[in-house]
């Protein structure tokens, strides 16, 4: 039987996590972090006497966050979102994170997402696709779509355009850095 | 990536402005260490000298959406208490103990500032005067010393038996009243 954990008192979850998720947040929506950051601790607050225990807690918090640049992303497009997944999901060698960490601005905003939660903040896969709203699959083809793409765009020549021939969805954000 | 005081505190505001919290508790400076201050929606809710791990007991029996906020009113009432300008507390409280240990405290409460009481004559007044040792109980189980004054009961002969904070505290409390002159 698995051992109850404690749900700890919401000032030391905030402690703990607080400023984790507005570094995260602050790679997804640049400037427009610190709403989404608020709105984010509101919504975990008003779900906290919730809970039924204290495992997790991390992912959670990092799903709500998700959950909520996705909607401000969504909200402030003025293309279609387009799921951009590949056939086969590649076996992908772990990339050397910090070398291509800066660029993940210019991917799209679901394959920013799981790049970024899948080796800047190691979440599993399954729990990825939670954050996403999407599966386990979707979530591991949209990190490796997200690499290749980075590493397309490592060895673009200087012009940078190649590497987002396919690219159908992009932001407000992105479209000023093309 | 650190939170800006101003991000928390504007934070920490629309969290109260929603009525989302449970409890808020404070750690304050008392001439006798750290204050561990607490209070839900109905009132204050808990005093303790020993602030560590203060913040999960009231998670525990409040909820656990605890927050770290001044409690602006509770803090004067207690500094003036300290000063020896205030000899009553104004402030209500959030008391969830049991049907005996209500019925002690309500007692409790009614010792007046500067004077002291036995264990068995507190039973006596709830109606059970060989209960001195459960009196006992209850005044070490007190969840809001020094606004219930627990400090001000004593043993038979005059003794100051025990206290939560200590007996050099409730020494200096009795004192601080003038109950009890300085050694």
């Amino acid at each position: 039987m698995m051992e109850a954990v404690a749900i700890p008192p919401f000032e030391r979850f905030y402690g703990e996590h607080a400023s984790e998720v507005l570094g995260y947040l602050r790679r997804l929506l640049g400037q427009r972090a610190e709403d989404a950051w608020q709105e984010t601790f509101l919504r975990a607050l008003r779900a906290y006497d919730r809970l039924e225990h204290g495992r997790h807690l991390r992912a959670w918090v990092f799903t709500i966050a998700t959950r909520v640049a996705m909607d401000e992303l969504r909200a402030s497009s003025k293309l279609l979102l387009v799921e951009d997944v590949d056939g086969e999901p590649l076996e992908v060698g772990r990339p050397v994170y910090a070398e291509i960490e800066h660029l993940t601005g210019e991917l799209p905003p679901k394959e920013r997402a799981a790049v970024v939660l899948r080796y800047g903040y190691d979440l599993p896969y399954d729990e990825i696709g939670a954050a996403l709203g999407s599966s386990e699959e979707a979530a591991r083809a949209a990190a490796s779509s997200g690499v290749r793409r980075l590493r397309r765009r490592l060895s673009a020549p200087a012009s940078g355009r190649a590497g987002f021939a396919r690219a159908s969805v992009c932001d407000a954000d992105q479209k000023r850095s093309q | 990536m650190s939170i800006t005081p101003e991000l928390d505190a504007r934070f920490r505001a629309a969290a109260l402005a929603e009525g989302l919290v449970d409890v808020r508790y404070d750690v304050m400076e008392s001439p006798f260490g750290e204050l561990f201050i607490a209070s839900s929606e109905r009132g204050l809710c808990r005093i303790s000298y020993h602030p560590e791990g203060q913040d999960e007991e009231v998670a525990r029996l409040f909820g656990a959406r605890v927050l770290r906020t001044p409690l602006d009113g509770v803090r004067r009432e207690l500094d003036e208490y300290f000063g020896g300008t205030r000899r009553e507390f104004d402030l209500p409280l959030d008391l969830r103990v049991a049907p005996f240990h209500e019925a002690v405290l309500h007692e409790l409460a009614r010792v007046p500032y500067g004077r002291t009481d036995t264990y068995g004559s507190l039973a006596a007044r709830v109606g059970r005067p060989k209960a001195a040792r459960a009196v006992g109980t209850v005044m070490n189980r007190n969840p809001l010393p020094i606004v219930l004054p627990c400090h001000r009961i004593v043993g038979a002969n005059g003794s100051l038996t025990g206290y939560g904070g200590g007996l050099h505290v409730k020494r200096a409390l009795l004192e601080l009243e003038g109950a009890m002159l300085p050694s």
